[in-house]
């Protein structure tokens, strides 16, 4: 006899999937539109952004409905750790939505005489993302605690990149609105590592009901009542 | 008066993707006295045909006295009067014409408390064939074999149909009276609180089996257990001291009910 309630997990997690596969789109194609100054492409980006917004929207009320026939245990942990999850891919989907804005705007102007390892830091963001995700399709903490320190990689890209456009606007001031496209671009793609970060630590509560999230907070002692 | 209809609008997408089926059961301005004390009170509702409806609500509020009116169980209490009218398939079954035997062949019911014959496992199943006249012994065998099958229960017993059903356990007696009422092929299952008085594996077997069962029969189910309304009905009717509340997509009921009163029971806050 099939178990329908697995079954509508199940279904919840097709729902991930295929959101989240929506969503490494939109990155992928965000960054391809701003590297090779693709103006419609960035448009289109931007257009398919609703989509991933209403996966948000039909996960939160499977999930619901879900909630009201009682899951427990690990039952329990998926289901509120998929409505986690799709909630850090629709915010995913929102950075690659700001990475197109600029994307758009500075296709419009010439472009910055600058070399910035934006593709390495695209590549490192969204392998964060892919990897976390497989971690979550395969229930595998190991994978997904190994995943959250490369977090951190990602934020010394950033903030090189940064001071690189610091040091460009400085010398050339001409550049300095282009410039602060790319550092909002930039900053997107550090968030985007940081929301696979929050999936990996959703990923290690769902496999060992451990919450691993703000350690530093935890070391101080509960919140005030 | 309390007129509640087949809700037709799908509940934005939370409720069950299935629409509902056409009206099967109509209940219409019904009450029902014991001697003078009315415990339903002018209820209307419409229930569709092969999906689960499940009735909630507390103790005393009617529930399992509207799920016997459905078969006309209530007959059999000499005090009990009913006004209005149950149709099935468009019919009345409280007109002058109908056949009450004919009608509990149509709709079926289990009880909370298993209640297998002192017979064997066959002989429970085939008992209500045989009673309907039933007597090539292939056919008895086959359609004894197909009620075991859907009700999840062949695979543990086919190796002592002969042995006395009373030493099946508690879960399985349970979907033995199911494998015994549905044999005779009903177009309804009435089950009253079908599940209270087994552990959360056989409830859990039972749940199971209901959704399956649902592909075949229209099942109004009794049930306490809110969790599992909301697990394996399509549709939930919410009474209160006689009264029908609120009826809708049971995942509505659920999330999101109409009635304060409603919102009070589920939440526990009565009851």
């Amino acid at each position: 006899m099939e178990n329908h309630f697995e079954m509508g997990l199940d279904a919840l997690r097709q729902k991930i999937l295929l959101m989240a596969s929506r969503a490494e789109t939109a990155v992928n194609e965000s960054v391809q539109a701003l590297v090779q100054r693709d103006y419609d492409l960035a448009l289109r980006v931007r257009e398919d952004d609703n989509l991933i917004d209403q996966f948000e929207v039909e996960i939160d009320e499977m999930a619901i409905v879900l909630l009201t026939k009682a899951p427990l245990a690990s039952n329990l942990r998926l289901v509120t750790v998929a409505m986690k999850v799709s909630q850090n891919l629709e915010r995913i989907g929102d950075e690659a939505t700001k990475i197109a804005k600029r994307a758009r705007d500075l296709a419009q102007e010439p472009p910055v005489k600058i070399n910035l390892d934006v593709n390495r830091m695209a590549g490192l963001s969204l392998a964060m993302v892919k990897e976390a995700l497989d971690a979550f399709v395969h229930r595998d903490s190991a994978a997904a605690r190994a995943l959250i320190p490369r977090d951190k990689e990602v934020d010394a890209l950033n903030k090189e990149i940064h001071q690189q456009l610091a040091q460009h606007m400085m010398a050339n001031p001409d550049t300095i609105a282009r410039c602060l496209h790319w550092i909002v671009a930039s900053k997107s793609l550090e968030r985007i590592a940081d929301h696979a970060k929050n999936i990996a630590e959703e990923v290690v509560f769902l496999c060992e009901a451990q919450d691993i999230r703000h350690p530093a907070a935890k070391a101080a002692g509960s919140a005030p009542g | 008066m309390t007129e509640i209809s087949l809700p037709r609008i799908a509940v934005a997408d939370a409720g069950p993707k299935a629409a509902p089926s056409a009206p099967f059961i109509e209940i219409e301005s019904l009450s029902l006295f014991y001697g003078a004390s009315k415990a339903l009170k002018n209820i209307s509702v419409t229930l569709g045909e092969k999906v689960v409806t499940a009735f909630i609500g507390p103790s005393g509020c009617g529930k399992s006295t509207l799920l016997r009116c459905l078969n006309r169980m209530n007959d059999l209490i000499d005090s009990v009067r009913i006004d209005g009218a149950v149709k099935i398939g468009g019919h009345d079954i409280y007109g002058p014409d109908v056949d009450v035997i004919e009608l509990r062949k149509r709709v079926g019911m289990v009880f909370q408390k298993s209640n297998p014959f002192p017979k064997s496992i066959y002989e429970n199943v085939a008992y209500g064939l045989r009673l309907h006249g039933v007597k090539n012994k292939s056919e008895l065998a086959a359609a004894v074999e197909k009620s075991l099958q859907q009700s999840a229960l062949w695979d543990e017993v086919k190796d002592r149909l002969h042995s006395s059903a009373l030493g099946l356990s508690g879960g399985q007696q349970q979907r033995l009276c199911i494998a015994r009422a549905i044999a005779i092929r009903p177009e309804i299952i009435l089950m009253d609180e079908p599940a209270s008085a087994l552990d959360p594996l056989a409830t859990a077997r039972i749940e199971e089996l209901i959704l399956e069962l649902k592909k075949d029969f229209t099942i109004v189910i009794v049930t306490h257990n809110m969790q599992q309304a909301a697990r394996i009905s399509d549709f939930t009717a919410f009474f209160y001291i006689g009264e029908l509340i609120e009826f809708d997509h049971t995942a509505k009921i659920f999330t999101n009910p109409a009635k304060k009163q409603t919102e009070d029971y589920v939440t526990g806050r009565f009851g």
